[in-house]
């Protein structure tokens, strides 16, 4: 069986901005696969290349084993595209926009009455189906652009930054909705740049930075790669730094403890990398105790992906957000404010 | 925020269960079928069932959009009415004769306005397209399996050529109240045919232009420079024998006026034929059928001019 995403050294200019320099990717059938990155690490580029809306400047693209370039109607049946912003007409109603959506997709007129009134239902639509899409709230368009989306039952259901403007409720109701599409059969592309969504919700990741694939795997595996578990250290609420400095002092001394920084946008704390160990809090807090300082708080954890993405870039990836800010085109801008208008 | 995502329930728990497999097993085999027929690589083109679903579907949006938003058919068809009266009580008093065979200027003015409005309609049809475009709503379109993009095209083109058939209508009723008198029915039909003719060719290369320009802004530029500059080298207000030899060359070039002059001849002469002269162009007579062979091939030219727009991929 193909799987159900190819892309081959795929790459994508735009001027002289090198949007995608090379990125190869496969998803399997029924899996959910996450595209980590920070803003311009070329993710849309992707997506728009791979949904046929933009054409790469070289590479292969398949989706389900049919040629995105040479047959671009093919790919097109199989993928469904749920694009950043909402983009619906506002005289429309909610139903007369998913009867578009079917008759666009060709359903012959039956399967489409159905399978408008199963999404309504699936979706919680049905009170809102007859009225004018322009009264909706932003929770009420998303589940629409999603219904709309979901209504030729795409083989592989592609969502660029799916909870992005979401309130937390949404963005949770959002993960389970796409997990049970999973359960269903439903392979999922999901490009985002919340490092916890990506973790909670893919099977596998592709960590991409400036049109790069750094790294591809399970989150879990991404993790182990990076090594060490983090403990985060608070000696008092608020450390005065020379407390910080000798607790280090006393610390980078432990020989499980890899490394020690002094974290001062929080207050002083102590951020430890070590090499996973059973009684590591405790031992931490006795050396603490013996040298006489408190403890106000203490936690370890796995390494999350920004670290994976830190260990790879040499930088975080909200560091690399604020990086973007400064350096975006400016039709892109532009255009962003036309749809705020 | 009204309501989050709220997570589907398990299909089994429904009570409609035998229903929506029903319903599954239905859109199985249309998958099963739409499957085959993607897999080819050859499109359905303009004569399939494809083709005139996303079209019809494309041009209910248009007309749900209009029904919803009344204004501009309304503003269409009193704009064309005030050019009428005001701009034929502005010539009222011109001599006799000096406007051709018509009786007075009110006469003469009809066909002007008739095709000049007709224009004017189908040189907008793009903006909707490229408020879409800027949207994101035409993304829809183009991640869909369309038979051809070509049904964005004539779905425009249908509703343009709709509204420009009502502000006709407008137009002769009034010029006729206003004592312009009427062509024959037969002749009425061709005004038709011409003014839809018209607005096809002129109608896709406003959404080529739509596909091709950068955004509104820069459309709106062209619709600027080009449709007064069109209206005056053309006949709709003034023969071409008022001209200066250079202007009658350049209106003689321009396609308006071979949809005018036909127009302007139906409604004097009601022994017309296909090879009735209708304009004297500064190199001979130009029958009604040639006029008519212009607007088609006009059109035919401007339809395969914009197909390398249309399948370019917009970025």
């Amino acid at each position: 069986m193909p799987p159900a995403v190819l892309i081959e050294n795929l790459k994508k200019s735009y001027g002289s901005v090198q949007a995608v320099k090379d990125v190869s990717l496969t998803v399997e059938a029924g899996e959910i696969f996450g595209l980590l990155g920070p803003n311009g690490a070329g993710k849309t580029t992707t997506i728009r290349c791979l949904c046929t809306l933009t054409s790469p400047d070289s590479g292969k693209l398949e989706v389900g084993g049919a040629s995105v370039l040479e047959n671009p109607r093919a790919a097109r049946q199989r993928l469904g595209y749920i694009a950043q912003e909402v983009a619906l007409d506002k005289m429309l109603t909610g139903r007369e926009l998913l009867q578009l959506q079917a008759d666009l997709y060709h359903l012959p007129k039956a399967v489409a009455k159905d399978r408008i009134n199963q999404m309504l239902g699936l979706l919680d639509l049905k009170e809102w189906a007859d009225k004018k899409t322009g009264t909706y709230s932003g929770g009420l368009l998303k589940r629409l652009d999603l219904a709309s989306g979901l209504l030729h039952q795409p083989d592989v259901l592609v969502l660029d930054e799916p909870t992005v403007g979401l309130d937390i409720e949404s963005r949770f109701a959002m993960w389970s909705f796409l997990r049970q599409l999973k359960a269903a059969g439903t392979t999922v592309l999901i490009t985002s740049h919340y490092l916890e969504e990506v973790d909670a919700l893919a099977d596998r990741v592709a960590i991409l930075d400036r049109g790069v694939v750094i790294d591809v795997g399970t989150p879990s595996e991404l993790k182990d790669k990076v090594g060490g578990d983090r403990i985060t250290l608070r000696i008092r609420e608020f450390t005065p730094p020379e407390e910080a400095e000798s607790a280090k002092d006393i610390l980078k001394t432990l020989p499980f403890v890899q490394e020690v920084i002094v974290n001062t946008a929080q207050g002083n704390s102590l951020n430890l990398v070590v090499t996973p160990q059973t009684d590591a809090l405790l031992t931490v807090q006795q050396s603490l105790k013996a040298a006489g300082l408190p403890t106000f708080g203490i936690s370890q954890s796995r390494p999350s992906l920004d670290d994976v993405y830190l260990a790879a870039t040499g930088r975080t990836l909200l560091d690399a957000e604020l990086a973007s800010v400064g350096v975006r085109d400016l039709k892109a801008e532009q255009k962003q404010a036309m749809k705020n208008s | 925020m009204s309501g989050a995502i709220i997570p589907p329930k398990p299909e089994t728990s429904s009570p409609q269960t035998s229903q929506s497999q029903i319903n599954n097993l239905l859109l199985q085999q249309w998958k099963a079928e739409m499957g085959t027929g993607a897999m080819t690589a050859q499109p359905p083109g303009l004569f399939s069932g494809e083709f005139v679903q996303e079209t019809l579907a494309l041009t209910r949006r248009l007309f749900i959009q209009l029904q919803r938003r009344p204004s501009t058919l309304i503003a269409g068809v009193i704009q064309p009415l005030m050019w009428l009266i005001l701009f034929g009580a502005l010539f009222q008093n011109v001599p006799q004769g000096l406007f051709g065979e018509s009786q007075n200027y009110g006469q003469f003015l009809g066909a002007g306005i008739i095709v000049f409005t007709a224009f004017g309609g189908a040189l907008n049809a793009g903006l909707p397209v490229m408020f879409d475009r800027e949207f994101g709503f035409l993304n829809r379109l183009l991640v869909a399996p369309l038979a051809s993009r070509f049904s964005i095209v004539i779905a425009s083109a249908i509703f343009i050529a709709a509204m420009s058939l009502v502000q006709a209508a407008a137009i002769v009723a009034t010029s006729a109240f206003l004592g312009a008198g009427l062509p024959d029915p037969l002749g009425l039909g061709l005004v038709a045919v011409i003014v839809l003719t018209l607005v096809l060719g002129v109608t896709a290369l406003s959404l080529g232009l739509s596909f091709a320009l950068p955004g509104h802004i820069e459309l709106l530029a062209v619709i600027f420079v080009t449709n007064l500059p069109l209206l005056f080298a053309s006949t709709a207000l003034v023969p071409l024998s008022f001209m200066p030899s250079w202007l009658q060359t350049v209106a003689s070039l321009n396609p308006l006026t071979y949809a005018i002059e036909p127009i302007r001849y139906l409604y004097l002469h009601s022994d017309w034929s296909l090879s009735s002269i209708v304009m004297q162009a500064p190199w001979g007579g130009v029958s009604l059928g040639a006029s008519l062979l212009i607007l088609i091939g006009f059109s035919a030219v401007s339809l395969s001019l914009i197909q390398p727009l249309l399948r370019r991929r917009i970025s």
